[in-house]
């Protein structure tokens, strides 16, 4: 039996800021699935089911908050699940809510990411020391600092490349109105000059800490045909995972997300992503990690993904935009950005991303990945229901 | 919610020996034995599974991404397909079910671990409540646990006297279970929070637990007895202990009706109750009768890891129709203070 299409109705998010004192957690999340519900003109009792995510329960000092926030999440009587895969979470938490849909377990299911990073440091909560256990110090950048500079040295590519990475983003974010961070005066030189943290990552091609919560509206078919906006169709979907540390690791392209890539063009019958999908969103926290996913994902052979960086191409009216919301660099409620790349995405070949629209994007991807760049969750979605 | 489409069975199951402590072991030597022995069941290897699935929590582990460790565990390399819930392992479960019901995939190793050891659970447990009104005020899982057990003597379902038999019961039915905590009937000790004594609260433990799931005939391939899933479904109440009727379990009720428990009935139950007081409201909601065996293995008071109890449920129930002492099981699973979400499986052998 073939598995059910599935399509994105209702997307809702948050605007995304430092530290959001005037709601509860359950305030944000409900803030952001009221408006999800509202884009799809959907209310809570049309909602078979829950699906939760978000990165670690101490980023707000609360175990498994998903049982406090269910009558928040309107799941009270429904099921709900809650996914926890680190970094990737909101990617995989938007494709576990897709497989209840496409395995007709149920039609019509809210999936929602959060983070409310202000309630804690998630520096602090990145960093807990365990005896016997490798450390993550100095957070997630002193984490993958190294594997930028191996990049770096492995490509010879040039050491401005990150800026422009960072100003680009952050300048599509002046477009999008929910984005966290408006730089309005942002300037590349400012970029370059901006203070060495984890060198050679400067503090503006840094992700920055955000509270923020981003939701979605996923249903079958007959979902879809009441649904009044264009939908957003699932034409592949992946998760792989490889472990945190090995001999042989390759840091820099993880096989666990060329394997994820590979598997999601698969199914969505993509031979040349270069040419057949029209925006990417995906995971950026450290600017050169663009250069380093183009490459990974497909986009460019391995070395060459700075050139496209270099030459504008993954510019909002470059031929392969990456990044049009303004990405993670400019948005970061951990749990919620790997969610933010897919619903930005679907948002994008619904032509419904407003100021930061690519004209005439059929196909996008979101894309997500976590821990020590080993969890990786993928989906492409396109403005035309799957074939067959 | 019954099975649409593509029949999937548990094909094999296995969980350590449950202790008190085990400081002598990381949460990845504890899981690892695991895996070893459901893949040894199936004779599958790691790179033969479809779709690898588990449960645990950061806050028993102390530290955040505490699965990204037992990921080590079961080798991911070449990478796999995989996903992690932070819930009792039954989610897990729940979710490699559903994956294999796309068809994307064919088997799953699911899989769930807790160590409460290294803390104060009764303390740890408190974190998940409320966290503006109710958390502040620390209020544990078993002084919770005892607010629905007064509740239910209040309503007249049972009295002390009802639930030291039953807490009897179960731990001599634990001494056949060798993976077992507590076995063995005992004094029922002094309250801990009146009406719970010792005797109705379940043991403080660490433990793991990991299944196979197949679909079709990769099922009848690799188990001579497949448990087949004919139905599963969970539920969600309201957090707030306020607005909720103690006595009973709607959800778990609605649950069972989405998975077909009603249909038919069943010979064998798993339920998943820490405490005594739980158990006759999970059997009361369930409409269990006394020709139903309710947890031969012991249940959760012979054994608690918390975040893999559920999944020892599952997998218990799994493991009598594979050995053909059932014919039609129901598996049950909580989270939550005072019963609050419910997974409940319908699990059926073949004729004979």
């Amino acid at each position: 039996m073939s598995k059910e299409p599935v399509a994105i109705v209702g997307i809702g998010q948050t605007k995304h800021v430092a530290a959001r004192h005037d709601v509860s957690l359950a305030g944000l999340v409900r803030e952001a699935g009221a408006r999800a519900l509202a884009d799809a003109e959907l209310t809570w009792a049309d909602i078979d089911a829950v699906v939760i995510g978000k990165a670690p329960d101490f980023f707000e000092g609360v175990m498994m908050p998903e049982l406090y926030l269910a009558d928040a999440l309107g799941a009270v009587g429904k099921p709900m699940l809650r996914v926890h895969t680190a970094g990737s979470v909101g990617g995989s938490t938007a494709l576990v809510a897709a497989n209840l849909v496409a395995a007709r377990v149920h039609r019509t299911v809210l999936t929602l990411a959060f983070e409310k990073q202000s309630e804690s440091n998630a520096m602090w909560g990145l960093s807990l020391p365990v005896p016997f256990q490798q450390p993550l110090l100095a957070g997630a950048g002193g984490f993958f600092a190294p594997h930028v500079r191996a990049y770096m040295r492995r490509t010879g590519a040039p050491d401005t490349i990150g800026s422009l990475v960072a100003y680009k983003d952050r300048r599509n974010a002046l477009k999008n109105p929910y984005a966290h961070l408006h730089e309005h005066d942002l300037t590349l030189e400012k970029v370059q000059a901006s203070p060495m943290l984890w060198d050679p990552i400067r503090y503006s091609e840094t992700c920055p800490s955000s509270d923020g919560a981003c939701a979605m509206v996923l249903t079958d078919r007959a979902g879809a045909d009441r649904a009044p906006r264009p939908a957003a169709w699932v034409h592949g979907g992946a998760m792989r995972s490889e472990p945190t540390l090995f001999a042989g690791k390759d840091f820099v392209s993880p096989r666990a997300g060329s394997d994820c890539a590979a598997d999601v063009y698969r199914q969505a019958g993509i031979t040349d992503p270069r040419r057949q999908i029209d925006a990417v969103e995906m995971y950026v926290p450290f600017s050169w990690y663009e250069p380093m996913w183009l490459e990974n994902l497909g986009f460019a052979a391995e070395g060459e993904g700075w050139k496209l960086t270099e030459a504008g191409v993954t510019e909002l009216d470059g031929d392969l935009p990456v990044n049009p919301s303004g990405g993670v660099l400019s948005t970061n409620p951990i749990g919620a950005s790997g969610m933010i790349r897919f619903a930005e995405a679907a948002l994008q070949v619904r032509g419904e991303a407003g100021e930061h629209q690519v004209d005439g994007a059929r196909r996008a991807l979101g894309h997500a990945y976590g821990g020590g760049a080993q969890f990786f969750s993928m989906w492409l979605v396109g403005a035309e229901p799957p074939a067959g | 919610m019954s099975a649409p489409g593509r029949d999937v069975a548990i094909v094999a199951f296995a969980q350590s020996d449950h202790r008190r402590r085990t400081d002598d072991v990381s949460e990845v030597e504890m899981v690892m034995p695991v895996l070893h022995e459901v893949l040894r069941q199936t004779g599958l290897r790691t790179s033969d599974i479809g779709f690898t699935c588990s449960g645990s929590s950061d806050y028993l582990a102390g530290r955040a991404f505490s699965f990204t460790m037992a990921l080590d565990g079961v080798g991911a390399w070449p990478p796999i397909s995989e996903s992690h819930v932070e819930m009792d392992g039954a989610w897990a479960l729940y979710e490699a079910w559903v994956k294999l019901l796309t068809g994307e995939a064919d088997t799953a190793l699911v899989y769930s671990y807790g160590k409460s050891s290294p803390g104060s659970v009764r303390d740890v447990l408190t974190r998940q409540l409320d966290p503006y009104y109710v958390a502040p005020l620390w209020p544990d899982s078993v002084a919770l646990a005892a607010l629905q057990a007064q509740a239910l003597v209040d309503a007249g379902h049972t009295d002390e006297a009802a639930l030291a038999a039953l807490a009897a019961r179960r731990r001599t039915d634990a001494a056949a279970n060798p993976h077992a905590q507590v076995t063995g009937a005992r004094p029922q000790g002094d309250y801990v929070v009146a009406p719970l004594r010792t005797g109705d609260c379940p043991p403080i433990g660490d433990g793991a637990a990991a299944v196979i799931l197949a679909a079709g005939d990769r099922a009848r391939e690799l188990c001579a007895r497949p448990a087949w899933i004919r139905g599963m479904d969970h539920r969600v109440e309201a957090h707030s202990l306020g607005v909720r009727d103690l006595t009973d379990s709607p959800s778990t009720r609605l649950a069972a009706e989405r998975a077909g428990v009603f249909e038919r009935p069943v010979d064998t139950a798993e339920l998943h109750a820490p405490f005594t007081s739980q158990e006759v409201v999970l059997a009361k909601a369930l409409g269990l009768g006394d020709d139903v065996r309710i947890n031969p293995s012991g249940g959760a008071l012979a054994a608690n890891p918390v975040m893999a109890a559920g999944l020892l449920r599952l997998g218990e129930a799994a493991a009598a129709v594979h050995r053909g002492d059932s014919d039609r099981a129901l598996a049950h699973a909580t989270s939550g203070p005072c019963l609050q979400q419910n997974l409940v499986a319908v699990l059926e052998g073949d004729p004979r």
